[in-house]
């Protein structure tokens, strides 16, 4: 509840704070004089925060020799589509983009699948291996996904799926954080609605799927935002997988234009928006269930 | 590990009786029917697609990562060669420096960044603020960049020629630094962009821990004549204790696994300023294709999770 609406909600410590402050001569010019700083210092900070982001629009429209010229443009050129052009020219950015798009839905709907169902199946039957399963979630989530790199790249070498998106997709399928996630919001489920499900005779599918999943949505968007973040935005392991340039994911195809013998920097800072646009409409849409998702992603450490 | 400094704010702790009942049997023994009957152990059913892909994907690996530490590998040929890797960690000049960069970030940036986070949630969690969502919304807009992508911005900005950090210091009269060439410059430049990148990202987070703060306590505060100050730092830090933990042991660990950001601003360099752990390994593993010595660096950095692990799960426990 607080986390979701820390970007927008108002605190606690407010409320007493007006009725309790000193009325002293002329309150309110005081006051405006003590606050100024404040304004000052959220301004600097805020102007900060977004200077790279508008710098990175503004030189994605504008040609290479302009981006390094003196002085600096500071309002959109012409060149939003020459840029885009070579940019599709070197390295087919379309297809990329495309690739990275497919890569993070398809593991984002299978990751939340497996998720849902491990984390229902530990929050609500008791059967052989759970605890061995609950601790492995739990170590997973403590070790380096690093440690990782060596024998994942040897056993996709050897099942010859290297530069395949089932191998970006598949090792990383089974997410610990979406595991405990579920398992933990539905735990909170009353056991007893499902006991009527079965005296009732549903299935034991039927009853997850009709009675206690509905439940779980909430934390089942945050996962799946939070999911796909994170494989839009996975690096070393695609980086590893994918050598075809037409198989790419946005990153990897990034970090492709930086070790190019001529850089094409405009277009870099082009295909840097469109990597970023993604995320920023889903953080538009859906802001409440991508700020708990972020922070989700945050416990997982 | 760190689940319950938020688990329990963001989502109510209710069903906590239904625990008991659920512990019991799978009710899969109350009917006869067929789908009941196949699904005798339902739960083991909704467990598998997790079980067998943490097997294959993790566990498994993880035991051969383990197994080839002890390897080396030359000229096609494996040998057994004990805990010699193990012993390569502590005489190789690069993994201390590795260390070093690791652990600079670790006292230089995450303080700061903190810091930052700690100040900027508190003056946006003040009520009289006006335009607060505005302010906020801009100062967590760098979390919504794509990693690489924001890296690749910042590595453009910070040109040494014509580069837009250069050209906007010479304004004030700044001569131009050599941001990614110089070894002190290029570590600014890494603490600099990560500072970006996560501020706005912990602001969140200690935000909706200020929010947690239940109103009495500054109400009592005040009654007994506490100043601005005073409520800061008796009442607002202890509370905000285990939100601060967790922000900085991730902000640690995300330290010492930093590679997206050196690698696309510095690949590293320049003379190794920027290397860290994981691209020290990635250099060792992928580049070099030692893959016994790339196995022993990554058990060190499990080692030291680890131990971070450790330490905050005591912090945790002890009460102020």
């Amino acid at each position: 509840m607080t986390a979701t609406s820390a970007l927008t909600s108002v605190n606690p410590e407010a409320r007493g704070a007006r009725e309790s402050r000193p009325t002293g001569f002329r309150p309110a010019l005081a006051r405006g004089i003590l606050r100024l700083p404040v304004y000052l210092l959220l301004a600097v900070a805020s102007v900060f925060s977004v200077l790279p982001f508008l710098w990175m629009v503004i030189a994605s429209t504008h040609s290479t020799p302009e981006l390094f010229g003196t002085p600096l443009p500071v309002l959109p050129g012409d060149q939003l589509w020459e840029n885009l052009a070579r940019l599709q020219e070197s390295v087919n950015f379309s297809q990329v983009m495309l690739n990275s798009l497919g890569i993070a839905v398809v593991y984002t709907v299978f990751s939340a699948v497996v998720s849902v169902m491990a984390g229902y199946g530990l929050a609500t039957y008791r059967f052989r291996g759970r605890g061995v399963l609950l601790g492995v979630v739990l170590v997973t989530m403590m070790i380096p996904m690093q440690v990782l790199l060596v024998p994942l790249f040897q056993m996709m070498a050897s099942a010859g799926w290297i530069d395949s998106y089932q191998a970006v997709i598949l090792p990383f399928l089974a997410n610990a954080f979406g595991i405990f996630l579920m398992r933990q919001s539905f735990l909170d489920f009353p056991v007893t609605l499902i006991e009527a499900a079965r005296i009732d005779g549903a299935g034991e599918l039927r009853t997850f799927y009709r009675i206690v999943l509905p439940v779980a949505r909430p934390q089942l968007a945050a996962l799946v935002i939070y999911t796909f973040i994170s494989q839009w935005n996975a690096f070393i392991w695609p980086l590893l997988m994918l050598n075809t340039e037409d198989r790419y994911t946005v990153p990897v195809a990034l970090n492709t234009m930086i070790g190019m013998s001529r850089v094409d920097y405009s277009g870099l800072m082009l295909g840097s928006l469109l990597a970023t646009l993604p995320l920023m409409l889903l953080f538009l849409v859906f802001q409440k269930q991508f700020v708990s998702g972020l922070m989700g992603g945050a416990v997982k450490g | 590990m760190t689940a319950p400094t938020l688990a329990t704010g963001e989502r109510g702790r209710g069903g906590n009786e239904g625990r008991g009942i659920r512990g019991g049997s799978d009710a899969a023994p109350r009917r006869s029917r067929t789908l009941g009957r196949r699904l005798q152990r339902p739960g083991a059913w909704f467990a598998l697609p997790a079980a067998a892909l943490l097997a294959i994907f993790f566990a498994y690996p993880l035991v051969t990562s383990l197994w080839q530490s002890f390897f080396a590998t030359s000229g096609g040929v494996s040998s057994w060669v004990g805990l010699e890797q193990y012993a390569r960690l502590f005489s190789d000049p690069l993994i201390a420096k590795s260390l070093f960069n690791a652990g600079l970030i670790l006292i230089v940036q995450v303080p700061l960044m903190i810091g930052l986070a700690v100040g900027l949630a508190y003056l946006l969690n003040q009520s009289w603020l006006r335009f607060r969502s505005g302010f906020r919304l801009l100062t967590f807009l760098p979390a919504v960049t794509t990693l690489v992508a924001y890296a690749v911005v910042f590595r453009v900005m910070l040109a040494t020629d014509g580069g837009a950090v250069n050209q906007m210091l010479g304004l004030v009269g700044v001569s131009p630094v050599d941001w990614l060439n110089n070894e002190w410059w290029a570590r600014v430049a890494l603490v600099a962009a990560i500072t970006w990148r996560w501020t706005g990202y912990n602001m969140v987070i200690i935000l909706a821990g200020l929010q947690a703060i239940p109103g009495e306590l500054y109400e009592a505060a005040r009654i007994d004549g506490a100043g601005r100050w005073q409520i800061f730092t008796k009442i607002v830090i202890p509370q905000l204790r285990p939100v601060l933990i967790f922000t900085t042991v991730t902000s640690t660990i995300g330290a010492l696994q930093l590679f997206d950001e050196n690698w696309i601003l510095t690949e590293g360099g320049p003379n190794d300023a920027t290397l860290t752990p994981v691209l020290y390994l990635y250099k060792v593993g992928f580049r070099q294709f030692d893959f016994g010595y790339a196995s022993a660096i990554a058990w060190m950095l499990v080692v030291i999770t680890a131990i971070i692990a450790i330490v905050q799960f005591r912090i945790m426990r002890e009460k102020p």
